[in-house]
């Protein structure tokens, strides 16, 4: 019995977004999920000592003072760079999480978005092209997922000098495969769609099914895999900075932190746990957003949002 | 008490929803005796199959709450029996056959097996339930049965699978059974066998038959009774004759009214020269011949119709001639110029004058574009049809044109309702001033009066802007008094083709005549003699 094609769905609530701008339309969907919203507000912190920190706390957070070694968090006596205590070198942890913010974002960001073009870009050709395009395209990815990622990693940052911008290149090739495969899986079960058939009945071009047809339904996906990626790559990222092939110091991030204070745990917690919850609270909230994008993106549950309130949900 | 074998009375069950409350039904009584067929008809979304599910225990609570009412059977009223009476009596007394019955059947487990589990669920012996379900594979007709308790569901074809479903409903000799929509997804001619199975099956065993259903053929067909629903109330109650010739609440005469076959005939339009000749038209899958030589014509502003059933290759002749596919072999030639040849380039500026409305109008339009830029897209396409000043003005004339309102162009498909979507489609195709609209199947999803509306604008349509369709559908009486032609298909090949009035009042091939005689008409006197055709031509 086709259920959906009762009557109820005339009464869903119409909400016309008469009158309101689309900004404020948006902001209003942000304020109707909480979560979201405290969400946005952590990232946009994030994001301004990523671009401004190391302006401003960069000598603080490289100068050393051993009478503040391993300083427990919560003090103030130090000073208020000191509220989470001090590292082995005596630095304030806080300025340090600060200013690492940078390096660790523009990894992370930079490699996430690396392998989410590339590897949907590929997607949609290898689902969406011929046979045999797909199959060139699916057995590189093949190729690249049968390495394991640290392996490529080390065999590449051999070779070449490390620094930011090949680290990101390198995370980025390792993750590519992770996009192409959803993305190729989505395309194929998409393309076969009513809707899809019907854009192609009215002569719509290749290029405008693909992204007026295709990718808006896709996207979500991608964008939620994005999100959980952002912390792997940053865990990668102090993995490979463990190894020494990574961000070495005196440049600092994350996972780096985590790393070095890892041998300090059993007397110095800290050192580890702040760096980790700042891991742990970015990776969440692009979680959150991104759990609040694919509701706010499709338009038959975006209602959710515009009544208010999720207590039906 | 215990005067009949099932009572529902006064049954209340409403939903919790994010709208609110939904009443699904609202102080329904009905009752079902020993060898009776009861049947609750009823559209989408009237409360029709609530009270099967209620018996069943089947309702989720929450967000469902029966607030009122008693469902007593053998003296016991089921909504205060413990969790686990139901549960004995379910499947064992009480058992029930759903519409999709690929669906319902585990496809990793031999049927033979998922049979005779049954039995062995309520503590019969293996060989014992091994016996049962051989015994009644042979009695649902599965020919072979011996050998087919070996196979797996999807070796089966759908009517085959529909009597399994039976077979593993009557394991345990039920009182009562219950079917919803059981022949739904059933070609007309296997719906008809299927239905004469439960009624000989009910004639040896005595049980209660309730039959859900939204066909009146059905009705007419099967029951000894039936009660019509509308909004989750039951508006009118009686034998089907009584229903058909003396129904007293408006929403009966309307169903009533609204099934199809019932109109005028068409007798053609006058012909000149034919926009589109198919010549040989044929499609190969490996060695499986989907289309053999499709030889027709169409006129401009002429109606044709293609008739078959599922598997006769109707929709592979639309999606041949728009290029969704590529032919194996033949020639389409629209005006004159061989569609099949043309160029990727050449074909996007032909698409304008072919249009095509899909059967399912929740899958046609994309969910994530509004009403405004689904019929736009067409402009956005074909720039020369429209400058975007005018586009505005242009949705909404189409909006009205089909008979929706010009401020419907902001909302998002899923906020209509079925029939208000597939006009949405049709306003999509009309956009681009086709020549000719081919409709795969476009009222086959729609509801009794929805599907007569849809048909009407169609109709009208054609009417006024001269536009020819090609109408695909697998069901006879929609197309008898819409079509001005018809094509009937079987197995890939069009076995017959001739004026609409031929085709229904003088048959010639076999073929035309089994599916004119299995198709359900809702006047149950009709429904006797086609019975009785039916049968004459089983026995020929």
């Amino acid at each position: 019995m086709s259920e959906t094609t009762t009557d109820t769905a005339t009464t869903t609530p119409v909400i016309a977004p008469k009158g309101s701008t689309g900004l404020r339309r948006v902001l209003r969907m942000l304020w109707a999920d909480k979560l979201a919203f405290v969400a946005i507000l952590f990232l946009l912190v994030v994001l301004l000592s990523a671009i401004f920190g190391p302006m401003f706390l960069e000598e603080m957070a490289a100068k050393t003072n051993l009478r503040a070694r391993n300083a427990p968090p919560f003090e103030l006596t130090r000073g208020f760079f000191y509220i989470l205590g001090g590292d082995a070198l005596g630095r304030p942890l806080l300025a340090r999480i600060i200013v690492a913010s940078q390096n660790t974002m523009v990894i992370a960001a930079g490699a996430v978005l690396g392998s989410l073009v590339v590897g949907s870009t590929l997607g949609l050709i290898a689902g969406y092209a011929g046979r045999w395009t797909g199959e060139v395209i699916m057995r590189l990815a093949d190729v690249i997922m049968s390495f394991p990622s640290l392996l490529l990693a080390v065999i590449v940052l051999y070779m070449l000098e490390p620094s930011i911008g090949n680290l990101v290149l390198v995370l980025a090739i390792t993750r590519i495969p992770i996009y192409l495969r959803t993305t190729r899986a989505e395309v194929l079960e998409v393309r076969e769609r009513m809707f899809v058939q019907a854009a192609k009945v009215m002569g719509a071009s290749h290029r405008r099914i693909v992204f007026k047809h295709i990718l808006p339904v896709i996207l979500p996906t991608l964008l939620t895999i994005a999100t959980l990626d952002f912390a792997f790559v940053m865990l990668a990222e102090s993995a490979l900075s463990f190894l020494g092939i990574g961000i070495q110091a005196p440049e600092i991030t994350w996972g780096l932190m985590v790393s070095q204070g890892r041998q300090y745990l059993t007397n110095a917690w800290w050192l580890a746990f702040w760096p980790g919850l700042a891991i742990i609270l970015t990776t969440m909230s692009l979680n959150l957003l991104s759990s609040w994008m694919r509701v706010a993106l499709n338009p038959t549950q975006r209602w959710r949002l515009e009544v208010g309130g999720k207590k039906n949900g | 008490m215990a005067d009949h074998l099932l009572e529902v009375r006064d049954l209340s069950v409403r939903f919790h929803t994010v709208n609110g409350m939904v009443n699904a039904v609202n102080g329904i009584s009905w009752h079902l005796d020993r060898g009776e067929t009861l049947a609750i008809l009823g559209e989408s979304g009237s409360g029709k199959s609530v009270s099967a599910s209620a018996i069943m225990n089947l309702i989720d609570m929450p967000p469902g709450e029966i607030t009122s009412g008693e469902i007593l059977f053998d003296g016991m009223d089921l909504l205060k029996a413990s969790e686990e009476d139901r549960r004995r009596l379910n499947g064992k007394r009480i058992s029930m056959i759903f519409q999709d019955p690929l669906g319902h059947l585990n496809p990793v487990y031999p049927v033979g097996w998922q049979i005779a589990e049954t039995a062995m669920a309520h503590g019969r012996s293996k060989t014992e339930a091994y016996e049962r379900a051989l015994q009644l594979m042979e009695r649902v007709g599965i020919p072979n049965a011996k050998d087919s308790m070996g196979k797996y569901p999807h070796e089966f074809s759908g009517g085959q699978r529909q009597r399994l479903m039976i077979a593993m409903a009557l394991v345990l000799k039920p009182d009562i059974l219950i079917a919803d929509e059981p022949t739904t997804a059933l070609d007309v001619t296997v719906q008809a066998e299927v239905l004469s199975l439960l009624e000989e099956l009910q004639e040896e065993t005595g049980m209660g038959l309730l039959l859900i259903t939204h066909d009146l053929g059905v009705v007419a067909e099967s029951a000894d009774r039936a009660v019509v629903m509308e909004g989750g109330r039951i508006v009118e109650s009686g034998t089907p004759r009584e229903l058909y010739h003396n129904a007293q609440h408006p929403y009966t005469r309307k169903l009533l009214a609204a099934a199809p076959g019932k109109g005028e005939m068409r007798d053609g339009t006058q012909r000149e020269a034919p926009i589109l000749e198919v010549r040989g038209l044929k499609k190969n899958y490996g060695q499986f011949h989907a289309l053999k030589d499709a030889n027709f014509d169409l006129y401009a502003g002429e109606t044709l119709a293609v008739v078959g059933e599922s598997g006769s290759g109707k929709s592979t002749i639309a999606r041949l001639m728009l290029r969704l596919e590529e032919a194996s072999g033949g020639t389409v030639a629209w005006k004159g110029e061989d569609i099949l040849t043309k160029s990727p380039k050449e074909m996007g500026k032909l698409r304008r004058q072919l249009q095509m409305v899909f059967q399912d109008p929740t899958q046609s339009l994309n969910p994530h574009m509004s009403v405004y830029d689904i019929i736009s897209e067409a402009w956005v396409i074909h720039p020369d049809i429209l400058p975007k000043a005018k586009w505005r003005g242009r949705v909404e004339e189409l909006l009205e044109q089909v008979g929706l309102q010009p401020e419907h162009a902001l909302r998002y498909p899923h906020q209509f309702s079925g029939g208000q979507r597939q006009r949405i489609a049709i306003a999509r195709a009309l956009a681009l001033e086709p020549d000719l609209i081919i409709c795969d199947e476009a009222v086959s999803a729609l509801d009794v009066s929805i599907q007569a509306q849809v048909i009407a604008l169609l109709g009208e349509l054609r009417d006024r802007l001269g536009i020819a369709f090609i109408f695909i559908a697998h069901d006879l009486p929609v197309v008898r008094d819409f079509a001005d032609r018809v094509l009937v298909m079987k197995r890939g090949e069009i076995v017959e083709q001739g004026a609409v009035r031929q085709i229904f009042e003088d048959p010639k091939q076999g073929y035309t005549q089994r599916l004119l005689a299995a198709g359900l008409d809702s006047d149950p006197d009709v429904q006797a003699e086609r019975r009785r055709a039916r049968l004459a031509l089983a026995g020929a």
